[in-house]
């Protein structure tokens, strides 16, 4: 059983087994927490019970003096080094431990420092903390209503709740097209506080060489090179004496893009302290503190012909940021990506408007694969497509194929200014419904109905904007959204490839790889991947917003086309021919017309490295660098169909089928894609039927441990059933669009539409997620349940 | 207090305090870091060991509890360089994306497999239901119990190991450089 | 991950020597038997006993027999002895029924009966049902042995009859002709507690019922059983009208709470829906030749 086994495999690209694997399956793997370094100590927060308190008093003697304690760190200690605030992505600030208030349940407090991690623990309980509570705000749609509590009053002058103000497409033109149209159909849905909850929490071993001055930072990072930059602004550190690893990551979903609290109380420990520090969270902390996502209430209206012809769509939007405004998105994109609601649809015109608010709740709001906020823009639409097919008594599949963008209409500027690239979305929607076997289905329901059985079809026909992005217009805390690739070629032929981007699971030191080989031609397996590491790798922004391909990807293949017209330099001088005489062809510069006479890279890699004369521009190897600076994003879409049983009697669903056909543009390997595809459509299932991080009245987390935020297991997950239309992306040098989060991004309307389409019968509109099973019965009664906050 | 407890067929005897979990023997103290913990509510099973030949969340097991035990790692299951089958399942079909949780989903269906030989989709699907991927989606880490299934006497070596024991760029137990 | 405080620990090798080690160390020990209720909530904190003492070396205490036409479970039998045990599943369905959605199949492996019991979740499976059962719990101290019906088992949310040098030692269950049971769950996922369940056991004489218990998880049934639904079934045909019956009385005298999985009228919903479920059940089971 080899690696590349010549399966299905077209040069380098192909279903090639992954190379990252021989460690995890021998859980050799370097998680975080498994590092052990000599004489390091722990870390643990302790945080706020109540999510909207003045501090009166913090006492950390009892704490001090517990023998096994090394430190204990308070935002007083903090405040004296200009620390007890950070940036955050936002261009807001972020309290780092809590010195006049505490703004959200689980905020942080103080850090102790200690031997183990049990007497860490037990020494939190031996601080006292004094808090006077304070009203709060929990209810989004109140927290700009006059007189609510106002929580960012470290702001000087702040007066509310309100934090921006953001809008895109032509508003006039808009309201004109509703004015006019035969059909307009309002829903008001929520997309509920999620969680991306990866396996393994977020955490830190902090490691400060008090003689050389060096920080060595082993992180769950996403984004390596940006925590360094940042630690170097913040903690006016020299950035050319910081190092940031990112080992192994069990999983990121976004919600290790932020610099945490933990992580840099953990650096201030080290420094305090002389001694590396472990800081890693445990999974309440995770949950209560950590980079929510989602939080979108939204009213979104749809604008149509008697005939299903869609003219126009707008939206208002009510963004629940929580208590700091910490949400990593392009600076320009308060909002994120979420003009894009337009979806795949030809519209005449849209505009939509969102408004930021401040909660008593934790941080964050883009994270769990989001593509900022492209999850939020898809469900919108997709399920208003459903709410016209119900008034309008069309066919959800039919009004779609009528509307969808045509293949002769790209390159397509949508009306809120996005260039898509590539897409035959009529086609992928065709194999979709044809794969599903759509019109048996409909018969079936048709019969089951009859019978007084609910079965449900939901379809989604997305597009995703992925690859942030175009340095001009994208940039995350001035940070330009490009990224680099190097490529060194040892003199025997095999290559190392530095990327900036690293992996969470993605599978980079394979498909990355593959990458190489496939422009070199050379074997996969001669191509080695760093990644993750600060001090080996070139600058970049990270992995999130499934831009791993579309960007890093592209700065691989361009470093390797350099390195490839290098050799076509040297193979030309080894040959004593004109380089363009040469040609390329299966791994080898060979002389047009005379194919024996030809290098591979491997010959050609030692001649650059010995006694040759080397022609003008090479100085004696073939080693090169790019970054890539990419000009658009990238457009994946995909049709996606699910097929739903509810139980009237009890509201419980099961999804008995999830068909999804994605348009990923070219894929390095088949393999790792679907795997991706299948790991999104869990997220849809969990985020539509079970997973909700809601408060109660007090502010209250209730989502804070896996008993209550729930997670779908292999019972609720079908059995995926996938197909795949290929459309390149044309201005990607190698074609691909990347497909991280298309999954994730969806999956949950296809789940809802079907659920919602099982309950007809019923009357039933529209009700948001989770569709629990009491939340289900609550729709068939005609009162589905508000979902965020505590049921009454 | 002193236990000794067998852990993938050596004795070890340590003083420990009742309250340690045996998780935190594994991984801190012996330095078995391939078993995970994920959460604080006994629900995620990244934590799973074999405890007499009986998988448990050992996150809710003290150590105190293993005291005069056998306890199976996943360090266990590859033998004088050879890996199990379901370990090769896992490689060939993709079952694994981060890798979190994979020590876990193996030892229980290293555990089902011994006992059920020729298991259904939905007995393999039942065995996992008390641990979770975020990465897969379940469906290739189901393909890949039933790779292991079909291919109980496979004993060969993943080529592209090319003999390396896995490790990685980065450190395990050092420090910088 | 969060840990638990400070604690002792003693392993006992025997029954007595458990009550000798709960006399010694008084009402802040306590019986660690497969951990998996009391060990979370020690990690939380939320528990924190002086001492544990493990009684996991009690082999003496995993049996599942039939001794004088009684169905016995050991308290330290795991969830997952009683799941595979074809003698309890041949008795009473019910049993496989409630094992089957308890937990998940790793926590089973490790928790046990009498732990779960002794938890006395209000939302904990097996409390319904033995009570449907009509089960007696048996409860030893250094004097000797008590039984106690399990619908007086339970004297609160998380609180038994069990007194803190005592311990529950075995569950029995009258095995009569003619019967048949089942347990209905709906959780919001497999693996969670549930919202509500309902377990029904049923015994015929001919067309009629004979003898009936229906048992109420999550729901606010007193001692986890719906006693007016089974006084009303006692005597009736076994029906779908009389279940139907049964079933709205049951739901009327539960005092189900609204929580984040669900408000109190789909719980009393469910209480109505899920009895009439188990009672069918029941039904076929009692008749399987009528299937």
């Amino acid at each position: 059983m080899t690696a590349t086994s010549g399966r299905g495999m077209n040069g380098a690209y192909g279903p090639m087994l992954r190379k990252e694997d021989a460690r995890f399956i021998r859980g050799k793997g370097t998680f975080v927490d498994d590092i052990h370094l000599p004489g390091m100590l722990h870390g643990a927060i302790l945080r706020s019970p109540l999510a909207h308190a003045r501090i009166v008093s913090i006492d950390v003697a009892a704490a001090e003096a517990h023998p096994k304690v090394k430190a204990v760190i308070t935002g007083r200690l903090l405040e004296g080094r200009k620390l007890a605030w950070m940036p955050t992505l936002s261009h807001d600030v972020q309290a780092v431990l809590a010195t006049d208030k505490v703004r959200f349940q689980g905020q942080e407090v103080a850090f102790v420092v200690a031997e183990d991690r049990y007497s860490a623990r037990d020494a939190l309980e031996l601080i006292n903390v004094e808090y006077e509570r304070l009203p709060v705000v929990i209810d989004a749609t109140k927290a700009l209503d006059h007189g609510a509590p106002v929580i960012r009053d470290d702001v000087a002058g702040k007066q509310d709740n309100h934090i921006f103000d953001w809008a895109a497409g032509d508003k006039a033109a808009t309201d004109a097209v509703f004015a006019a149209a035969d059909v307009v159909v309002a829903q008001d849905m929520l997309y509920p506080r999620s969680h991306p909850a990866p396996l393994e929490t977020c955490g830190t071993v902090a490691d400060m060489d008090t003689v050389s001055g060096k920080l060595t930072v082993w992180s769950t990072s996403q984004a390596p090179h940006a925590h360094r930059t940042l630690y170097a602004l913040v903690a006016a550190l020299p950035e050319h004496k910081i190092r940031i690893v990112s080992p192994d990551i069990g999983g990121g979903f976004g919600n290790k893009v932020p610099i945490y609290p933990g992580y840099l109380c953990a650096v201030i420990g080290s420094i305090l302290t002389g001694r590396p520090v472990k800081w890693v969270e445990d999974r309440s902390e995770n949950l209560m503190s950590t980079s929510f996502a989602r939080d979108y209430h939204m009213h979104g209206e749809i604008a149509a012909t008697r005939e299903g012809r869609i003219l126009g769509l707008r939206a208002t939007v009510l963004a629940d940021h929580g208590a700091f405004n910490g949400s990593a998105q392009p600076s320009k994109f308060p909002a994120g990506f979420f003009h894009i609601f337009t979806g795949s649809y030809d519209l005449q015109a849209a505009h939509c408007q969102v408004t930021g608010v401040y909660t008593n709740k934790a941080p964050g709001g883009v994270a769990y694969a989001c593509s900022f906020r492209v999850t939020e823009a898809v469900y919108l639409v997709e399920r208003l497509v459903d709410v016209l097919a119900l008034e309008l008594e069309a066919d959800p599949a039919e009004l779609r194929m009528k509307n969808l963008l045509r293949p002769e209409q790209f390159p397509y500027t949508t009306p809120t200014g996005w260039e898509y690239d590539s897409g035959n979305y009529a086609h992928t929607l065709q194999v979709a419904l044809d794969l599903a076997g759509y019109a048996d289905l409909r018969r079936e329901q048709q019969e089951k109905r009859v019978r007084g059985e609910l079965m449900g079809i939901g379809i989604s026909f997305f597009t995703e904007g992925v690859g942030a992005g175009p340095r001009k217009h994208m940039d995350i805390l001035g940070m330009g959204m490009a990224d680099g690739a190097d490529l060194r070629v040892h003199p025997t032929g095999t290559a190392v490839l530095g990327i900036s981007c690293q992996t969470q699971g993605q599978g980079h030191e394979t498909t990355f790889a593959q990458i190489v080989a496939q422009e070199l031609g050379i074997s996969p397996d001669d191509v080695e991947v760093v990644h993750g590491d600060t001090d080996r790798t070139p600058f970049g922004l990270g992995t999130y917003g499934s831009r791993s391909t579309p960007v890093s990807g592209a700065a691989a293949a361009v470093v390797a086309r350099k390195v490839r017209e290098r050799a076509r330099i040297v193979a030309a001088a080894m040959l004593e021919a004109s380089p363009d005489d040469l040609e390329w062809d299966n791994g080898r510069w060979q002389v047009r017309g005379d194919p024996e006479q030809g290098r591979t890279i491997a010959e050609i890699a030692m001649a650059a490295h010995s006694a040759l004369e080397l022609p003008e521009g090479i100085e004696g190897h073939l080693d090169a660098e790019a970054v890539y600076n990419p000009p658009n994003l990238t457009y994946p879409y995909g049709a996606y169909i699910c097929v739903a049983d509810v139980d009237p009697g009890t509201g419980q669903v099961a999804l008995r089928r999830f068909i999804a056909v994605d348009d990923c543009g070219v894929r390095i390997n088949p393999m790792i894609v679907e795997g991706q595809i299948h790991g999104g459509l869990a997220d849809g299932v969990g985020m539509a039927l079970m997973q909700v991080i809601a408060f109660d009245e007090d502010g209250n987390c209730l989502g804070g441990s896996f008993m209550d935020y729930l997670l779908p297991t292999s019972m609720e997950c079908p059995s995926w059933e996938l197909g795949e239309t290929v459309t390149p992306c044309p201005h990607h040098p190698i074609g691909a669009k990347g497909v991280g989060e298309s999954a994730t991004v969806g999956s949950p309307a296809a789940v809802v539409n079907a659920v919602i389409d099982a309950l007809k019968p019923f009357g039933v509109r529209h009700a948001d997620m989770p569709l629990t099973p009491a939340n289900v019965w609550c729709a068939i009664q005609g009162h589905p349940l508000r979902t965020d906050l505590a049921i009454p | 207090m002193q236990i000794t407890v067998n852990v993938n067929g050596a004795e070890y005897t340590r003083e420990v305090e009742a309250r340690l979990l045996l998780i935190h023997f594994l991984r801190d103290e012996l330095r078995l870091t391939g078993s995970h913990w994920g959460c604080d509510t006994s629900n995620c099973g990244a934590c799973v060991v074999w405890l007499d030949d009986t998988p448990v969340k050992s996150c809710t097991v003290l150590t105190a509890m293993a005291d005069g035990h056998e306890v199976r790692t996943v360090e266990d299951l590859e033998r004088d360089g050879v890996l199990d089958p379901i370990q090769q399942g896992f490689a060939e079909c993709h079952g694994l994306q981060c890798g979190f949780c994979t020590p876990g989903m193996m030892l229980t269906a290293r555990w089902l497999l011994d006992r059920v030989p020729d298991p259904s989709t939905e007995e393999i699907r039942e065995a996992l239901s008390g641990q979770i991927c975020r990465c897969t989606g379940y469906e290739n880490i189901v393909r890949s119990v039933r790779w292991a299934a079909e291919h109980a006497d496979a004993d060969q070596r993943l080529d592209h190991d090319s003999g390396e024991d896995g490790s990685n760029q980065a450190e395990h137990d050092g420090g910088p450089g | 991950m969060q840990v638990p405080a400070y604690v002792e620990y003693e392993k006992a090798t025997s029954v007595e020597h458990a009550l000798a080690l709960l006399a010694r160390f008084g009402p802040e020990a306590r019986i660690l038997a497969g951990g998996h209720s009391l060990i979370p909530m020690m990690k939380l904190r939320i528990a924190q006993p002086e001492t544990l003492i493990d009684i996991n070396g009690l082999s003496e205490l995993s049996y599942i027999k039939v001794t004088d036409g009684e169905l016995r479970i050991g308290a330290m039998t795991r969830h997952a002895q009683l799941l595979d045990s074809a003698v309890a599943g041949k008795h009473f369905a019910i049993l496989h029924d409630a094992e089957k959605v308890i937990a998940d199949p790793i926590v089973r492996n490790w928790g046990t009966v009498g732990g779960s019991l002794c938890q006395a979740d209000p939302s904990e499976d097996l409390s319904a049902t033995f009570a449907a059962l009509k089960a007696t719990m048996v409860i030893q101290d250094p004097a000797g042995s008590r039984t106690v019906p399990a619908r007086e088992f339970h004297t609160g949310p998380y609180e038994t009859v069990v007194a803190p040098g005592e311990l529950l030692t075995e569950i029995r269950i009258a095995i009569r002709p003619g019967g048949g049971s089942s347990y209905e769950k709906v959780g919001r996922r497999v693996g969670d507690w549930p919202v509500g369940a309902a377990g029904a056991a049923i015994w015929l004489a001919g067309a009629t019922i004979a003898e009936a218990g229906v048992g109420l998880t999550a729901v606010g049934a007193q001692h986890f059983s719906a006693a007016e639904a089974e006084e009303f079934l006692r005597g009736a045909p076994a029906t779908e009208a009389s279940f139907a019956r049964a079933g709205e009385i049951a739901a009327e005298h539960c005092r189900p709470s609204s929580d984040q999985r669900g408000p109190a009228d789909y719980k009393r919903h469910l209480a109505q829906e899920l009895t009439v479920r188990a009672l069918r059940k029941a039904l076929r089971r009692a008749r399987p030749q009528d299937a």
